[in-house]
């Protein structure tokens, strides 16, 4: 009897823990895209150069690589993902500027941004509900991330349109597979840090909704 | 080739160089899956295909 109670007390502590992981990803996230929507827009009044976009990418990989693992469990992590978050939102603004600048650009833009969402929010509702483990596939999923980084590689180079339109598809697959990955790693403990986890959602989002933002400007633009 | 091609390179690079390791022991230390697993992923991975064929076919 007492042994069943304290199974139970520690189930439901255990559930309140990851819903308050949960919930403190999903505000911190959130905080994150509206604060890199506003560096994006200050990256596009600006008109910053490819150059500065790529220098601010460097500074962010740099982040989020070297200080964030070091700051992630204090406050600290907080500004620095702040940090990460401006300085990537500051660098989509040269390709915004050139989708901005196509005569439904605006519409690409807005279709993108909305895809994202609806697939993102989709794809969180599915694993919070079946609560499936997806840990499986954390092997697949970065053979698949090494694969598309080699071909990316190679077409700096080779620079085959087709190619870079392949990849694009396959990184909104694969995010779509690091979302549901990373959702299942929260709902099942094995991601207690909302930092983190915020972090690592931030990114999928980001790569999903550029890569979308690819295909939709290259089969849909009329430029 | 210009120097952004030149920073793109070793920004990608930088990437494989990082993601290698990580990828390795992702590959030797996770559970494997079985086909209702599997399937779990594929269902949602067909639905986001046939979604962002209709995006592409709402901006034409």
């Amino acid at each position: 009897m007492y042994q069943n109670q304290s199974a139970v007390t520690r189930t439901s502590s255990s559930v309140l823990a990851t819903n308050k992981v949960l919930k403190n990803t999903y505000l911190l996230l959130s905080m994150t895209l509206i604060f890199s929507a506003i560096m994006a827009y200050v990256g596009i009044i600006s008109g910053a150069s490819q150059g500065g976009a790529m220098i601010a990418s460097f500074g962010a990989i740099g982040l989020l690589w070297f200080v964030l693992p070091r700051t992630a469990n204090s406050a600290a992590g907080i500004p620095v993902l702040f940090a990460i978050t401006g300085m990537l939102g500051y660098g989509l603004g040269p390709m915004l500027s050139y989708y901005l600048a196509m005569s439904n650009g605006p519409q690409l833009i807005m279709t993108a941004l909305g895809g994202t969402g609806i697939i993102f929010l989709g794809l969180s509702g599915y694993a919070l509900t079946t609560k499936k483990d997806f840990s499986f596939m954390a092997g697949f999923l970065m053979v698949g991330i090494f694969v598309v980084f080699a071909a990316m590689l190679a077409n700096i180079f080779l620079q085959i349109p087709a190619l870079s339109l392949a990849m694009s598809a396959a990184i909104i697959m694969l995010m779509a597979g690091f979302i549901l990955y990373q959702t299942s790693d929260i709902i099942r403990g094995g991601e207690t840090n909302y930092i983190n986890a915020a972090a690592s959602l931030f990114i999928s989002l980001l790569n999903m909704f550029t890569s979308l933002l690819h295909l939709l400007g290259a089969l849909g633009g009329d430029d | 080739m210009n120097w952004l091609q030149i920073g793109s390179a070793v920004f990608v690079g930088a990437m494989l160089i990082y993601i290698f390791p990580r990828m390795r022991h992702a590959m030797k230390n996770s559970p494997k899956g079985t086909t209702q697993d599997w399937m779990g992923f594929i269902i949602p991975i067909i639905a986001i295909v046939l979604f962002v064929a209709l995006l592409i076919m709402s901006v034409r």
